[in-house]
């Protein structure tokens, strides 16, 4: 059965020129970073390089990038390392209604101890007004955390705009770009961002690394102790391979930035326009235009979501609806309530999300299967 | 070579379904395993003590594992809501009121052949099956869908699913009514299923350790106090002493009374609306027949005016001779030939003809 891949989103396959650039670093050039011996400083060596290529990407200094776990680690540190730092005194920090849940999660943690949330609404796209951010800004705000595209329905928020509100008021400004990094040029100075997560399993590098941007000067509590690693702001042996695979992965990227996103966008945009056509009652959740390159957040009327989605598994489709890290509940997606969209229309809402493994054959036959999975669900559904 | 229908199974992760599911596959049919999520305790669901039993997180492990060796598919489907409303809420309610409800009988109704078989069906099923231990056959002359016992007469399940319509046993298979416990067993061993060596579970799937007393006390904190000081009276009309609260008691109940009598004492009747516990001989348990409504007709249609059949009225009852009077096609009254023991509204009553299951009831009250 021909098996199709839709949810670039929730994470992608490790390219071919990654896992061979990583290979060595697992048998060959094993050494701990941290040892004076040759084997120590090889492995130093292509850490080193690593690193400052990375940053430089995102028009960083190498000593300004944490490597972590992943961008839910990256997430944590930003806000927890902030929060939790001898030196802040204040308890007030606004994000939004649609982060991811490594963002809110750690904000209802914040909010038990102490500390006090805005969670900014956004419009009817998904996307936050920088006006309603100054709105909410006070003497007490040491963070504001909005994430630069969502990872849902795909909007890309004004960043540059926020950013500066942010400076104008002297605070810290975090954002999440775990989707949007390798998809859209990102420059922390540009951006006016002072933290940015970043990780590898999205952009066709390896699972469990990522990173954190720090700007130079900010001040962040350690969560992790133990060794000195990472200039003394997260210790543990770093994932060498993984780290040489992350730079790989992004690397490749921004090579191929801007064709390889104009052409997910065509296929994108082609897969859209044949689905809006083919089939009636059908509603695009997120901007048309701000929007990441793969995403595709359809609501089709009258099916409901998981019916749907198990019904594409079973045609060798993989998709989504909401996000990966809450498929098994029946909660409808936070993301698409805050967006204003109703419940019977989240409720039916599925996430396509295509990428470097995706051909105009895959759309062709999505197009083709689709009209009658629709057609049937809509004959049996309760609404 | 798949050309049959697409059949979905409802997988609970033990041995009975597993081999349906594997009988299925071997019959040639395109073979999807479903297991419902109905509820979700997290301290019991990784609580190391309950890993045996229904209630941990294993059983959608073990279904998923089965799936995974026979090459299916297999999905989790998430059905708390439907369940807290539909199954928990009315089993609390129906003890609230006095009686002894029977929630598995009532979810395979509304929640296995409804939301799961639902769902079965947006994803393209045809067919339903489960591993209970019944059969199904139908009837050209009557033009019905006909339940019978599972051939294992100490395994056989009809009794709880008397409430199945005829359109939902329509589309249902029974894969492995036709065999005994012991040779689902040994299929399981036959071909290596790890499930193979899991022990039977008895209890109800969402009340950890049958501890149902607990279970109503957590969900209604309320009634903690408004359960103080519930008298049990005795035939007299006497005050004998004080009850823990009349919900945590059933008819024909002997221990755990509390109270002493010279003689031994049953509870014969239970009153919501005083919260009083009446008690008296043995002999008042027994009754002459009973009414029972919410009747679904089986293998009959319930248009005649009396009928000889076989009755139980609880799971485990062996069964007794009854005539069988329809009242109307919701009612339904139960003549003993012999005087039956405890009686008990909430519970199902059901009777067969042979092998035959001819239809069921809730049971409203007892004839005296």
């Amino acid at each position: 059965m021909r098996k199709i891949y839709f949810d670039h989103s929730a994470t992608t396959p490790v390219d071919d020129r990654v896992l061979e650039k990583m290979l060595p670093f697992f048998s060959t050039t094993f050494g701990n970073p941290s040892s004076i011996h040759n084997y120590g400083r090889e492995a130093r060596m292509a850490l080193n390089a690593a690193r400052e290529n990375l940053a430089s990407l995102i028009h960083a200094a190498p000593d300004e990038l944490i490597f972590t776990s992943g961008g839910t680690e990256a997430d944590n540190l930003a806000i927890k390392g902030l929060a939790f730092h001898p030196n802040n005194q204040r308890r007030h920090i606004i994000t939004t209604s649609v982060e991811h849940h490594a963002v809110l999660n750690v904000c209802k943690y914040l909010e038990q101890r102490g500390f006090h949330v805005t969670y900014l609404p956004v419009d009817q796209y998904g996307m936050v007004s920088p006006d309603k951010l100054t709105e909410h800004i006070s003497e007490d705000t040491f963070l504001i955390s909005i994430m630069h595209a969502n990872n849902e329905v795909g909007t890309i928020n004004p960043i540059q705009e926020i950013g500066a509100i942010a400076r104008e008021h002297g605070i810290c400004f975090h954002s999440d770009a775990v989707q949007s990094f390798g998809k859209i040029p990102i420059d922390v100075n540009a951006l006016n961002v002072d933290l940015l997560s970043i990780s590898a399993h999205k952009i066709y590098g390896p699972k469990g690394i990522g990173a954190l941007y720090v700007r130079k000067g900010i001040p962040l509590q350690k969560l992790n102790h133990g060794g000195h690693h990472e200039y003394e702001r997260r210790a543990g042996t770093e994932n060498v391979p993984a780290i040489i695979g992350f730079e790989m992965a992004a690397s490749l990227c921004q090579d191929n930035l801007p064709a390889e996103t104009e052409q997910i966008a065509h296929l994108r945009n082609n897969l859209q326009t044949q689905i809006l056509a083919r089939i009636p009652r059908v509603h695009l959740n997120g901007h048309p235009a701000q929007r990441l390159p793969g995403h595709l957040n359809l609501s089709f009327e009258g099916v409901e979501g998981e019916a749907l989605l198990l019904s594409l598994d079973l045609k060798g489709i993989a998709a989504s609806s909401g996000s990966a890290c809450t498929a098994g509940t029946t909660e409808n997606s936070h993301v698409l309530l805050a967006m204003g969209i109703k419940p019977f229309l989240a409720q039916s809402a599925i996430r396509f999300t295509l990428g470097r493994m995706n051909s105009s054959a895959d759309i062709e036959y999505t197009v083709e299967v689709l009209p009658e999975i629709i057609e049937r669900l809509r004959k049996i559904s309760p609404f | 070579m798949k050309h049959k229908e697409v059949v979905a199974v409802a997988l609970s992760g033990g041995v009975d379904s597993s081999v349906a599911a594997a009988l299925l596959v071997e019959q040639n049919y395109s073979v999807i395993g479903l297991t419902m999520q109905l509820w979700n305790h997290p301290e019991v669901a990784h609580a190391p003590q309950y890993a045996h039993s229904n209630h941990a997180l294993t059983t959608i492990n073990d279904a998923r594992a089965v799936c995974q060796q026979l090459g299916i598919p297999h999905y989790v489907i998430n059905i708390e809501a439907v369940f807290e409303e539909q199954i928990i809420q009315e089993f609390i309610e129906e003890y609230l009121a006095g009686r002894t409800p029977n929630p598995c009988v009532r979810c395979n109704y509304l929640i296995k052949w409804g939301a799961l078989l639902q769902r079965a069906q947006q994803i393209g099923a045809t067919k339903f099956a489960t591993g209970h231990y019944v059969r199904c056959e139908y009837n050209p002359q009557r033009q019905r869908y006909v339940l019978l016992k599972g051939l294992d007469t100490q395994k056989e399940q009809s009794y709880v699913l008397w409430r199945l319509t005829q359109a939902q046993l329509a589309q249902t298979i029974f894969p492995v009514g036709h065999f005994t416990k012991a040779a689902v067993r040994q299929k399981a061993k036959a071909l290596g299923l790890k499930i193979a060596r899991k022990s039977e579970s008895q209890e109800i799937c969402f009340i950890p350790d049958n501890d149902y007393e607990h279970f109503l006390l957590a969900k209604r904190p309320e009634l903690i106090e408004q359960l103080q000081q519930g008298e049990v009276i005795n035939e007299e009309g006497r005050v004998l002493g004080f009850h823990r609260g009349y919900p945590f008691y059933t008819i024909g109940q002997r221990k755990g009374l509390r109270v002493a009598a010279g003689h031994r004492i049953y509870v014969n009747k239970i009153d919501p609306l005083t919260n009083r516990i009446y008690v008296g001989r043995r002999e008042k348990i027994f009754s002459k027949g009973l009414r029972a409504l919410n009747v679904n007709w089986v293998a009959l249609d319930g248009n005649f005016k009396s009928m000889s059949v076989t009755a139980k009225i609880r799971y485990k009852d062996p069964g007794f001779p009854a005539i069988l009077e329809p009242v109307n096609t919701n009612e339904i009254l139960l003549h003993f030939l012999e005087p039956q023991k405890s009686v008990t509204p909430g519970q199902s009553v059901v009777f067969y003809q042979g092998d035959e299951l001819v239809g069921g009831g809730i049971i409203e009250n007892a004839l005296s």
